[in-house]
């Protein structure tokens, strides 16, 4: 390649002068001159298509007829390259349209000439190669390193601030969830706690350990209240008295009792003798009580009454008082 | 004549073999074109001028495509390769225009 390439301007010089001075002759027509130079550029590839493996010979040709440029063409003519002849011709001087003339049928092509032609050719390539690359990918192929960076780095950003909001949602979840269990406990608590004190104010029938007391005979409305006091302080829960004809009042804490004709008024309620109450609570401890020394027992037994004590084990407690109807107290938060 | 085949040449060759760009040129690739598109117009212009010379045609393409190349992998090394990238597409540019501003002018006188 290197020789091609210095030999050229040599061979070169001849056009440029060639066509500089036609423009001097006739500045007039310099388009028709410039037609008539491109007719020689095809000229050359012409025969270069023609000629393609002479290409050494004639580069070495070329330097010595340019190096002797008005006495060497006889030179170049013995070496059989009509070609180099004609390019050496126009510095002696011939007719531009001699020169050309002379030119078709013998110039080869430089390597110049090739060496431009492979250039453009890669030039087409690529282009064409890049314009398909982009135009089929046009996303993260094509991209730029530090483009590609920067929407990783975005992805990323993304990422976390995504994995930020799961960890949020999730807390939140846990949050609620806990709280609804609490809300189920609290619930239960306090349906637990509002049995608790439906029982204590007798508006819901109880059942449990306890014991029968029955009082027979003679028996006054205050030791029926003694009995029932012994009772709450030896722990009773719930209690509730019943007559011998069956009837039943629950003993709540609002309960009196009166003495009545033959019977008793217990909380608004006549009831006739025998009396059974029926209380919840520690049988043991209430049996103690009862049968203290000079307890209840004692006391309604020297009044000509009788009491019986039985522990039938488990015992339910099923009247109930009525439900109280508050007027002005409100619970106080 | 031969660079105009050459051209069209390459196009097909382009179109049929549909190549991958290696992923080591890619970024480069499109400033090589454009320079080597600038230097293209510029020996145009030359031919049409009458001083078209084949090796400065030659060395201007390929130092063309090489500077722009290295200006760009030197900005890729800086860290400011697209800035570098969109000047040198813009000088290439200006110079294809003004070029191709003088062969319109040789062509149409206008």
């Amino acid at each position: 390649m290197t020789n091609p390439q210095d030999n050229q301007p040599g061979p070169e010089q001849p056009d440029e002068a060639d066509s500089a001075r036609t423009d001097a002759d006739a500045p007039a027509s310099s388009g028709d001159v410039r037609g008539g130079f491109r007719g020689d550029f095809d000229a050359e590839q012409t025969i270069r298509l023609d000629r393609p493996t002479d290409d050494d010979d004639d580069e070495d040709i070329d330097a010595d007829s340019a190096d002797a440029t008005a006495s060497s063409t006889g030179v170049a003519a013995e070496d059989d390259a009509p070609e180099d002849q004609a390019e050496a011709e126009p510095t002696v001087g011939p007719a531009p349209a001699a020169e050309s003339g002379a030119k078709k049928p013998a110039v080869k092509v430089s390597a110049a000439t090739i060496v431009i032609a492979v250039l453009v050719g890669l030039l087409g390539f690529a282009l064409i190669v890049q314009v398909r690359g982009t135009s089929e990918d046009s996303t993260l192929a094509s991209a730029r390193t530090d483009d590609l960076v920067r929407i990783l780095s975005d992805l990323d950003s993304n990422e976390n601030r995504v994995r930020q909001e799961i960890a949020d949602l999730e807390q939140l979840k846990r949050e609620l969830t806990a709280g609804s269990e609490s809300a189920d406990a609290a619930r239960t608590a306090a349906e637990q706690r509002a049995d608790e004190l439906g029982i204590l104010a007798g508006t819901l029938p109880a059942e449990g350990t306890g014991l029968t007391v029955r009082f027979s005979g003679q028996i006054r409305a205050s030791r029926i209240l003694d009995a029932v006091e012994e009772l709450r302080n030896a722990g009773a829960e719930a209690m509730q008295i019943s007559s011998g004809g069956g009837q039943a009042v629950r003993i709540i804490v609002s309960t009196y009792f009166q003495d009545a004709d033959g019977g008793l008024n217990v909380g608004g309620t006549k009831l006739t003798g025998p009396y059974t109450i029926t209380v919840i609570g520690d049988p043991a401890t209430m049996k103690t009580a009862l049968n203290i020394p000079g307890g209840v027992v004692a006391t309604v037994s020297s009044d000509g009454g009788n009491v019986i004590v039985e522990d039938p084990g488990k015992v339910t407690v099923s009247a109930l008082a009525a439900e109280p109807d508050l007027q002005y107290a409100q619970p106080a938060s | 004549m031969i660079p105009v085949l050459a051209l069209i040449v390459g196009v097909v060759l382009g179109v049929i073999l549909d190549p991958t760009v290696p992923a080591a040129v890619e970024p480069y690739l499109p400033i090589a074109v454009v320079a080597a598109l600038d230097a293209v117009f510029g020996g145009v212009r030359a031919k049409l001028d009458g001083i078209f010379d084949d090796k400065q045609f030659v060395v201007s393409f390929i130092s063309n495509v090489l500077v722009a190349g290295l200006i760009v992998w030197l900005g890729d090394q800086l860290g400011v390769g697209g800035q570098l990238s969109t000047g040198v597409v813009v000088v290439l540019g200006v110079r294809i225009f003004g070029n191709v501003a003088a062969i319109r002018r040789h062509l149409f006188r206008a």
